[in-house]
C-alpha cells in the first residue's frame, strides 16, 4: 500500500469515543466501552444504537478518548496510598455499642 | 381518486382476507401503511452485513427492525400477518412506490430514508394527534411508533447533511440520489382513504423539511415533477416498479414453496 | 500524571522496562494472576500475554462479524414475519458484538482499522465454522442450536478471563447470546415437528452441522499450540477436549427432544465415565477448511472486503463533514 493511499485511509479513520451509560436515574454513568464515529452527535447515536439495544440506560455520556486524562499505573503509589491510612474515614472504623441500632 | 384502482382481486375472499374486510377504510389504512413499514424493512434487511461501517450496521438494523415491529401490528389489524405479507400477489400491495426502491449505494438508502421517515413522522404525528375518542387502532399505533420514527428521520437528516457536505463524491452521490427518488415522493400526499389527515399540510411541512435539509446539505432541491407521469396509478393503488416484484419474489418464495406449513 | 488514555495503549512507557524493573514488574504481575485478580490496560504486562490477547480477541471479533453472512443470508427470506425480525435481531446483535470486541482489543494498543486490515489480508483467522454454507431455513436453526450452543461452551468461562476488558466484553456478549441459542432450537423444534419436507430440512443441517462445530473447540489439547499458556495467563480456563466433551453431553439429549439424530454411529453413554463416548472428528477436514479450502472462504472474505471498500467513500465524507465543522467557528451540534 503506498503511503498516500495510507494517508487517506488514516484522515477516513474515525476517532474512538469512550461510552458512559447511566442505567437507571439514581445512578451514576459507569463505562461500558467504546465505539467509533466521525463526530459527537453520531457517536451519541453510535452508543445509543450499541449499548442500549435492550434498554439498558436512560442516559449517555460519549467522551473523545483522547481527552481524557488519567492516573498511570504506577503513579498508583503516591495517588492512592494516603487513603489507605485513612480508615477513620470508613464506618467500620467506630465501635458501635451492642444493641444500638440505625447508626 | 382513491377506489378508482381496484386490485383483480380485491373484492373476492383472499388468504389473508377471510372476513372480505379489507375494504372496509379502516383496514385499507392499516394495510397501506403496514405495507410501507414492511417492504421498507425488507429493503433495509439487505443491507445486513454490507454497511459501511459496523457501526451503521446496527443503526440500519434498528430501524429495519422498528418498522417491521410497525407493520406486524398494522397487518395484523387486517388479519393473519404471515398471510398478509406471503401471500398475496403483487398488485394487492399498497405501499408507496418509494419504500420499494432498491438500496443502491449508501447515499440511495439515506434519501430514500429522508424522504419516507420526514413523511411518516409527519403522518404519525397528525394521526397521533387526534382526539381520543377518534383514535383508532391505527392511531394508537402512530402514538407509539412517531417517537421511533423521529429517531430514524434525525438519523437520515445526520447522513444526509454529511454526505451532501462531506467530500465531493458523497456530495455528488447524494445529489443523484436526491434527483432520482424525487419522482416518487408526490405520491406520499394522495390521500388514503381512513386516514384522517390534512393532506395539504402534511405536503407543505414535507417539503419545507426535506428542502431546509438538502439545504443545509448543500443539496439542490430538484425542480422536476415528483411523480411519473403514468395513468396506471401507483402504489396505493398496487401499481408498482419493476424491482418490486423481484423484492416479493425472494421475500415470498420459502413462504410459499411450504404451503400450509407453520414456522 | 500523563495524559494517556486510561483504557487505551500499551502502558508499555511504564518504567523504561529494563533488568530489576521488569523482573519486579513481571513478579506483580504474575502475583495478580495468581490471586485471580484482573489485569487492566494500562498495567504492565508480557509481550506474549499482551499478543496472544489481540490475537484471540481480534479472532473472535472477526468471527462475529464474518458470522453474520451465512445468516444474513436468510434474513430476506425468513418464512415468517416473527422469524424475520428475530433474525434481523440476531444478526445485528453480531455486529455489536463484533463491536464490543473490537472495542475490548483496542485497549491493547492496536486500532480496529489495523485489526481489519489483517482479517481482509488473511493475516488473521476468523472461525472457521463461517466457511460453511447456509443452504436451506433450518441452517439458521441449526447455527443458533449448535454453532451458537459451542459457542456460548467456549465463552461462559471467558467471563472470568484474566484480561478485564476481554472479561467484560464477554459478559455482555453472554448474556445476549442465550437468546440466540434458544431461537435456533426453537426454530428446529418447529420444523421437526411441522410437516415431512421441514422435518426432512431439519435433519439435513443437523446431519452437516455437527461435525463442523464439534471442531469449534480447536485440535485436541495435545496438539494445540496455545493452549498450555493461554491456561497459565489464566485466558482460558478450560482445555479444548474437556469443553468438547461438555458440549457433546449437553446436546445428546437437547436433540432427542428435538426428535432428530446425531450423525455419529459411534455416539453412546459411557456409564464409567458419566459422558457420551463420540466418533473421530476428521481433522484433515478442520484443517484444509483453516487453510482457506473450505466451501465459503473466499466468498466470506471477498463480501467483506467489498463492505469495507464500498463503504470508504462513506467513512471519508463523514470525516471530511468533522473536519469542516471541527474549523467552522459555530457550529450546530455544539449548541444542541
Amino acid at each position: 500500500m503506498s503511503e498516500t493511499s495510507q494517508q487517506h485511509r488514516a484522515r477516513a479513520e474515525w476517532p474512538l469515543w469512550e461510552v458512559f451509560v447511566r442505567s437507571r436515574r439514581g445512578l451514576s454513568h459507569t463505562h461500558v466501552g467504546s465505539v467509533h464515529a466521525p463526530d459527537a452527535a453520531l457517536a451519541l447515536r453510535n452508543a445509543r444504537d450499541l449499548y442500549t439495544r435492550r434498554s439498558e440506560g436512560v442516559s449517555l455520556w460519549v467522551v473523545p478518548a483522547d481527552r481524557i486524562t488519567a492516573s498511570s499505573p504506577d503513579e498508583k503509589d503516591p495517588f492512592f496510598e494516603p487513603a489507605a491510612d485513612k480508615a477513620y474515614r470508613h464506618p467500620t472504623f467506630y465501635e458501635v455499642p451492642e444493641g444500638v441500632r440505625n447508626l | 381518486m382513491s377506489g378508482t384502482y381496484e386490485t383483480p382481486g380485491g373484492t373476492h375472499e383472499t388468504p389473508g382476507d377471510p372476513h372480505g374486510g379489507r375494504d372496509r377504510p379502516g383496514h385499507r389504512a392499516a394495510l397501506a401503511l403496514g405495507d410501507d413499514a414492511l417492504v421498507l424493512a425488507q429493503r433495509l434487511g439487505e443491507w445486513a452485513g454490507h454497511a459501511p461501517e459496523l457501526e451503521e450496521d446496527v443503526a440500519l438494523a434498528n430501524i429495519a427492525l422498528d418498522l417491521l415491529g410497525q407493520a406486524r401490528t398494522l397487518l395484523s389489524l387486517v388479519g393473519d400477518e404471515d398471510k398478509l405479507a406471503y401471500l398475496r400477489e403483487e398488485r394487492e400491495f399498497r405501499n408507496v412506490q418509494l419504500v420499494e426502491q432498491p438500496n443502491g449505494d449508501f447515499a440511495q438508502t439515506i434519501i430514500r430514508q429522508l424522504y419516507f421517515s420526514v413523511y411518516q413522522e409527519l403522518l404519525y404525528g397528525q394521526l397521533a394527534g387526534c382526539r381520543p375518542e377518534d383514535a383508532t387502532p391505527v392511531a394508537a399505533l402512530a402514538a407509539k411508533a412517531v417517537k421511533e420514527t423521529a429517531y430514524h428521520r434525525d438519523h437520515a437528516e445526520q447522513w444526509t447533511l454529511r454526505l451532501g457536505d462531506g467530500t465531493e463524491e458523497s456530495h455528488r452521490r447524494a445529489q443523484h440520489a436526491v434527483d432520482a427518488l424525487w419522482r416518487y415522493t408526490g405520491e406520499l400526499f394522495q390521500p388514503v382513504e381512513g386516514l384522517d389527515v390534512d393532506w395539504d399540510n402534511l405536503r407543505a411541512t414535507w417539503t419545507t423539511s426535506v428542502r431546509s435539509v438538502l439545504e443545509q446539505a448543500t443539496l439542490r432541491v430538484p425542480e422536476g415533477p415528483q411523480s411519473a407521469v403514468w395513468a396506471a396509478g401507483g402504489g396505493r393503488q398496487g401499481v408498482h416498479t419493476e424491482p418490486f416484484g423481484r423484492l416479493l419474489a425472494e421475500m415470498q418464495h420459502l413462504h410459499r414453496s411450504h404451503p400450509e406449513a407453520s414456522w | 500524571m500523563t495524559t494517556v488514555l486510561p483504557e487505551r495503549g500499551p502502558g508499555g512507557d511504564v518504567g523504561g522496562g529494563v533488568g530489576a524493573d521488569e523482573a519486579a514488574l513481571q513478579a506483580a504481575f504474575d502475583a495478580a494472576i495468581s490471586a485471580d485478580e484482573r489485569i487492566e490496560p494500562r498495567d504492565w504486562m508480557p509481550d506474549g500475554y499482551r499478543a496472544t490477547l489481540i490475537r484471540q480477541i481480534a479472532q473472535h471479533a472477526h468471527s462475529e462479524i464474518i458470522g453474520m453472512q451465512p445468516e444474513a443470508n436468510w434474513i430476506t427470506r425468513a418464512p415468517s414475519l416473527r422469524r424475520k425480525a428475530i433474525l434481523m435481531a440476531k444478526v445485528q446483535d453480531e455486529a455489536g458484538h463484533g463491536l464490543y470486541l473490537y472495542s475490548a482489543a483496542e485497549t491493547l494498543g492496536v486500532s480496529r482499522d489495523e485489526l481489519l486490515d489483517k482479517l481482509h489480508s488473511g493475516r488473521q483467522k476468523y472461525s472457521s465454522i463461517f466457511n460453511y454454507p447456509t443452504l436451506t431455513w433450518a441452517d439458521v436453526g441449526a447455527i443458533g442450536w449448535l454453532v451458537d450452543g459451542a459457542a456460548i461452551t467456549n465463552q461462559v468461562p471467558l467471563c472470568r478471563c484474566s484480561y478485564g476488558p476481554y472479561a467484560r466484553a464477554m459478559v455482555r456478549v453472554c448474556k445476549e447470546e442465550s437468546f440466540h441459542q434458544r431461537q435456533g432450537y426453537e426454530l428446529l423444534l418447529a420444523l421437526s415437528r411441522g410437516t415431512p419436507a421441514q422435518h426432512a430440512m431439519a435433519q439435513d443441517a443437523v446431519d452437516r452441522w455437527w461435525w463442523p462445530s464439534l471442531m469449534m473447540f480447536g485440535p485436541p489439547d495435545a496438539e494445540s499450540a496455545h493452549s498450555a499458556q493461554s491456561m497459565a495467563w489464566k485466558i482460558k480456563r478450560h482445555g479444548n477436549d474437556e469443553l468438547r466433551q461438555r458440549f457433546v453431553d449437553i446436546c445428546v439429549p437437547q436433540a432427542e427432544a428435538l426428535g432428530l439424530t446425531l450423525p455419529d454411529p459411534d455416539l453412546r453413554w459411557n456409564e464409567e465415565r458419566g459422558s457420551y463416548d463420540f466418533g473421530e472428528i476428521d481433522w484433515s477436514e478442520f484443517q484444509q477448511v483453516l487453510k482457506g479450502n473450505g466451501p465459503c472462504n473466499e466468498q466470506r472474505i471477498s463480501q467483506r472486503r467489498r463492505a469495507h471498500e464500498e463503504g470508504a467513500w462513506v467513512r471519508e465524507a463523514a470525516a471530511a463533514y468533522a473536519r469542516k465543522r471541527a474549523a467552522a467557528p459555530s457550529n450546530e451540534d455544539g449548541r444542541r
